[in-house]
């Protein structure tokens, strides 16, 4: 198969795979994992567990992290990724494409 | 059969495997506090030898083969990006992706290990996902025994006639799956089941990561591939450097 035909077919499944779920299920939660997995540990030990540590920031602000504020750090680490990786491809695409060297 | 006939049965295979799991909900790193102050430290002193090599492999890079930060960068890049991502599965639940098989395989364990932590530093601080206490334990599974599965599975099959590409995928898709192994057995050692022990918790957490994963890493051996497409497309004398490609430049 051709590159550009094993990329695109990787991309069309990555999004399939993605999407499929959130229809095929209609009504499920789609939670978080927090509480799941608190929830699985109290069911094995037989007893509710307290975590001995709470994480810095919710310390900081005296209480769970809003959901939006949430979405935009999420949306912070996501978009200082893709930042960085187009700024790399946008280089190493423009390199070959005005370069001399065929190889490169 | 022929070559497009085996793919559509192999891709129907992987489709019925991820209908037929039972819905359950799922969890993804270990969260803050929920491992005993004992087992936090053993897992971060663990952690302490690769990250020293991490340190140093990043050192030479940056000393002798300095064209291959770039690509180092894009490594550390597409962890961020793929990490982040929250992807609702077919249990029913959301979870996101590793992005550590990437690193792994173009620049080895030790680089990876530190990528990871800064991933994870950045989600326990602002996130309140995962967790400081957790790090060692986090940083275990995500960034040095599922990089360390990658590496080794990718080595092992560049020895067949496999395509690179294939290569890639499966030493991602299987890095990814093998961080969820670990992190339920680290949870279970924690947690031995009071009537089973240790294996029987082991067996539970596993059942709540593995259905919830499978897709998950599919994408990610999938999106793998396609970044290390266009790095072969586009970046041919970094991977020559890195020695990710043979011959001369």
């Amino acid at each position: 198969m051709k590159k550009s035909k094993v990329v695109l077919l990787s991309l069309i499944l990555v999004v399939l795979i993605a999407l499929v779920p959130l229809f095929a299920l209609k009504g499920a939660e789609f939670g978080g994992s927090d509480d799941a997995g608190s929830q699985k540990i109290s069911q094995i030990t037989g007893e509710e567990h307290e975590p001995w540590f709470e994480p810095v920031l919710e310390q900081a602000i005296g209480g769970e992290l809003p959901g939006e504020v949430e979405s935009l750090f999420f949306c912070i680490q996501t978009g200082i990724g893709v930042g960085i990786l187009s700024f790399g491809f946008g280089y190493l695409v423009a390199r070959k494409k005005y370069s001399k060297d065929e190889d490169q | 059969m022929t070559k497009r006939e085996r793919m559509l049965f192999a891709f129907s295979v992987v489709i019925s495997a991820a209908l037929c799991v039972p819905k359950r909900a799922c969890a993804m790193h270990i969260m803050e506090g929920y491992l005993p102050p004992a087992y936090c430290i053993v897992w971060g002193a663990v952690c302490i030898p690769f990250l020293a090599a991490g340190v140093i492999a990043i050192r030479h890079l940056v000393e002798e083969k300095r064209r291959s930060l770039l690509i180092l960068a894009m490594a550390g890049a597409f962890v961020f990006v793929i990490s982040s991502l929250k992807i609702p599965s077919v249990t029913g639940s959301c979870s996101h992706m590793t992005g550590t098989g990437l690193a792994a395989i173009l620049f080895g364990v030790p680089a990876t290990a530190i990528l990871g932590i800064i991933v994870l530093i950045f989600q326990a601080i602002l996130l309140a996902h995962g967790g400081l206490t957790t790090l060692g334990a986090n940083t275990f599974s995500m960034a040095i025994a599922g990089p360390i599965v990658s590496v080794l599975l990718y080595k092992l099959l560049r020895k067949t006639k496999l395509s690179q590409n294939i290569c890639v995928f499966a030493a991602a898709f299987l890095g990814d799956l093998f961080t969820y192994c670990v992190t339920s057995v680290q949870l279970a050692l924690a947690y031995p089941s009071p009537t089973g022990g240790i294996a029987a918790s082991a067996l539970e957490f596993l059942g709540v990561f593995a259905p919830t994963q499978l897709p998950l890493a599919v994408i990610e051996g999938l999106l793998t591939m396609v970044i290390v497409i266009g790095l072969q497309t586009y970046a041919k004398p970094e991977l020559r450097e890195i020695g990710f490609l043979k011959g001369d430049a």
